[in-house]
């Protein structure tokens, strides 16, 4: 039976719950916590070239509740970056992600820390999904030494080297060739790793993505090319930039999955079986299909292209932290008290990293010319006055 | 690490001490040094120094020293592009992480034959033949070198990488830095240049004017089948992106080069000639048309100090100010375009460092700020040419 129909009836049930301690994020719930739970997509998948995997997807109560907590953390930590970009503390671009964060979490799911993730510019809760700590990505933002590039990235050049995430890039597209040598690199030390090559809808029509199909399907390189339609590139809708909007097909030869990108659990199941399929027979399209709620970055309001209307219709529907939300009170995991105090819990945490990040210094003017070269090169650079800012490179 | 020593310095062979002077045209065999150079780049002196002015009646009639016994030499003798084929060899033997990958490079043996062999010995996944995609393939080898493998990308014509031009300016050159250091991308991107004969204005393109801005790369450009090999094998090992510019005209450039395994410093400019008068610096072919340009001076009186400056960025100041120091005059000559090319930047890096060091401006030759032209005697005037150089000498000298 599909959940949307259990889930209205879900708040209803009051069964009362020892109070655990709310602070402590490992919940101790009853015995079968960790216990095999099915349940069933909301939407089934749609396949090019492939046989479409099962809707019924195998989790847990504490995987259900760590992927609230998860999605919570990241979409507190967007709507804080918000405020903080307003208050003028982070410039330049910063890309948020809220709304799609069951691409992240779900993704993380069903794969290792061995297997290789790179995305483009919307990577804060990437990076998060990876592993990354809060302070990381708060101190990047605001360009201090506790960041995660140690402030000389940015928001779009975050990366986390032991956790195979590759970043955070800037230029839209040029991140699918790079992940298209990850999976060679994977495919040439005989890894049985994959790589998640994650673009949007409007990098969708570059060509070096097809460059990059392409080489990967001639190699039979583990490469999965994961399309975050959010239907809007930049301000353009995805109608209006592409003349095929079905992302999930336009590998032609490379077989695709179109997926309910706002269902955390579709994301799990999809993500699983593209890594089977990738480990053995090559390159694999996934197309997510999600929405961002906020514009393309913070200096696009978002609503000129887009009613008010749409996007608040699918943050009633589609969001994909109240449909996790509604899975744990319907299977009783967890009470409303407890998921409340959790988000407060959360809004703590990110509030604390915040005011962490701001004590951080900012980069000490010799780190200007760190880390240009590798040791070993004694070479000198300048600054732009060629006389005053010196520095011999490390 | 392995130990790098300068090529000219080395001490361990006879022979590797010389620079032979090959003239221009790439088929004839190399005739007999001209000087012996020893580490600290002193002359042997068989004649007494030559003042500035041409006036005095000292002038050398015989610009050739003595003649060299090719026989008795140790070494083994081979053409430019085998060089750089045995460099790559070596390397990849030493280290499974090495890999190539271009257009042609694997059963075709690469179009200008530097990797010939490569593929049957290695594989296929090792010596990749790319489809002709530029942008995506240098693209995979920057993916690749973020993991750890050191890939050869080679463009079948450096003009080409102009199409991978996003990928070399923002995810080779300022990965390591935009990442805080996490990533090293230790790439090599190599790939024939220049001007040719009479390949057309979109086959002769100098890209090192184009890259020389990007941070975070280092480029280095060879000249002879020994700094050729040595520079190649540096550029692998190095941690660091290099681009390896060659020249299409210096394939078939034969040199002795010592059978010992070497590498070069990537950072370092090679002393040609040492000489008192004037400073001339030039890379690539046009140190041929200098060294056939400083026959004529020698013989009318002059003594032109010529360095190979090989590393294109960064430059190697030291050098060329002990150099400048020494004559307190600069001859640039370049095959780029007049407009932002290397002898541009070099002119601007002398001025500023050295600039007490001058007694008079420093001349830069270089190419004519044209496309160049298919007909041949144009193609010769876009060029800078020996006669231009002992002009430029003659006038700088007065």
């Amino acid at each position: 039976m599909p959940l949307s129909r259990i889930a209205s009836s879900s708040h209803a049930s009051n069964l009362l719950k020892p109070l655990s301690a709310a602070l402590s994020l490992c919940r101790s719930i009853s015995s079968d916590s960790t216990s095999t739970l099915t349940i069933e997509t909301s939407l089934p998948f749609t396949s090019h070239k492939c046989d479409a995997p099962p809707r019924a997807v195998d989790t847990s109560a504490s995987e259900l509740f760590s992927f609230f907590r998860d999605m919570a953390t990241m979409r507190r930590m967007e709507i804080s970056a918000d405020s903080l970009y307003k208050a003028k503390l982070i410039r330049g671009f910063c890309h948020l992600y809220d709304g799609q964060e069951a691409v992240a979490v779900g993704m993380e799911a069903a794969i290792t820390k061995k297997d290789a993730i790179i995305t483009a510019y919307r990577d804060h809760c990437t990076f998060v999904g990876r592993g990354g700590t809060l302070l990381e990505v708060f101190g990047e933002l605001m360009g201090r030494t506790c960041g995660g590039s140690k402030g000389k990235g940015g928001s779009m050049h975050l990366y986390r080297k032991q956790a195979s995430f590759y970043g955070g890039h800037g230029i839209v597209g040029a991140q699918i060739p790079l992940g298209c040598g990850l999976a060679f690199a994977q495919r040439y030390s005989k890894e049985e790793n994959v790589t998640f090559t994650l673009y949007g809808d409007g990098a969708a029509n570059q060509g070096q993505l097809f460059e990059a199909l392409n080489m990967a399907a001639l190699w039979d390189l583990p490469a999965i090319l994961v399309c975050e339609n959010n239907h809007y590139g930049m301000g353009t809708a995805e109608w209006r930039a592409s003349k095929s909007p079905a992302y999930y097909k336009r590998g032609d030869y490379v077989p695709g999955l179109k997926v309910d990108g706002m269902d955390v659990l579709a994301v799990k199941q999809a993500c699983k079986f593209a890594k089977e399929h990738a480990l053995k027979n090559g390159p694999f399209i996934l197309e997510m299909d999600t929405y961002r709620y906020h514009g393309h970055s913070m200096s696009d309001p978002g609503s000129t292209y887009r009613t008010r209307d749409e996007i608040s219709g699918v943050r009633q529907e589609r969001d994909p932290i109240e449909r996790v939300r509604k899975l744990l009170l319907a299977h009783d995991i967890a009470s409303e008290k407890e998921l409340k105090d959790l988000e407060k819990q959360v809004r703590k945490d990110v509030d604390d990293a915040i005011a962490k990040a701001k004590e951080s210094p900012m980069p000490d003017p010799s780190e200007l010319f760190t880390h240009v070269y590798v040791k070993g090169l004694g070479a000198e650079s300048f600054g732009a006055d060629r006389k005053e800012v010196r520095a011999t490179l490390p | 690490m392995a130990t790098l020593f300068h090529g000219v310095g080395a001490a361990l062979t006879p022979f590797s001490a010389s620079n032979k002077l090959l003239l221009p045209s790439p088929k004839s065999e190399s005739r007999g040094a001209i000087f012996l150079h020893r580490s600290d780049a002193r002359v042997n002196h068989a004649f007494n120094l030559k003042p500035a002015t041409p006036n005095q009646d000292l002038f050398i009639p015989n610009a050739v020293a003595t003649k060299r016994e090719t026989s008795t030499k140790s070494g083994h003798e081979l053409l430019l592009f085998e060089a750089l084929r045995e460099g790559l060899e070596e390397e990849m033997e030493r280290d499974p992480r090495v890999c190539v990958m271009g257009e042609d490079v694997g059963h075709y043996g690469g179009s200008y034959k530097v990797t010939k062999g490569l593929a049957e010995k290695y594989g296929d996944l090792r010596v990749l033949d790319t489809p002709i995609a530029e942008n995506s393939f240098t693209g995979m080898g920057i993916g690749a070198a973020m993991t750890g493998l050191r890939p050869i990308v080679e463009g079948m014509n450096m003009g080409f990488l102009l199409l991978a031009f996003n990928q070399i300016s923002n995810n080779c050159g300022m990965l390591h830095y935009t990442s805080g250091g996490q990533f090293t991308i230790p790439i090599v991107i190599r790939g024939p240049g220049g001007v040719g004969r009479q390949l057309g204005a979109e086959h002769s393109q100098r890209l090192e004017s184009y890259f020389q801005s990007i941070p975070g790369i280092q480029m280095v450009a060879c000249s002879t089948p020994y700094n050729a090999k040595g520079l190649m094998k540096a550029a692998i090992r190095s941690e660091n992106p290099v681009i390896l510019f060659e020249h299409v005209l210096l394939y078939n450039l034969k040199e002795r080069i010592p059978d010992e395994e070497y590498v070069l410093s990537l950072e370092e400019a090679e002393m040609v000639r040492p000489g008192e008068h004037v400073t001339i610096l030039t890379y690539s072919r046009m140190r041929y048309h200098v060294m056939q340009a400083a026959k004529t001076l020698v013989n009318k009186g002059y003594d032109p100090e010529v360095i190979d400056i090989r590393s294109l960025k960064p430059f190697d100041l030291y050098t060329i100010g002990c150099s400048v120091k020494k004559t307190h005059r600069v001859l640039i000559v370049e095959e780029c375009m007049r407009t932002g090319g290397i002898g541009a930047s070099l002119t601007a890096a002398i001025t500023e460092n050295f600039h007490d060091y001058l007694d008079a401006p420093i001349v830069c030759l270089s190419s004519q700020d044209v496309p160049t032209p298919y007909a041949g005697t144009l193609e010769e005037w876009t060029v800078v040419q020996p006669a231009q150089i002992v002009t430029a000498v003659e006038q700088l000298c007065q």
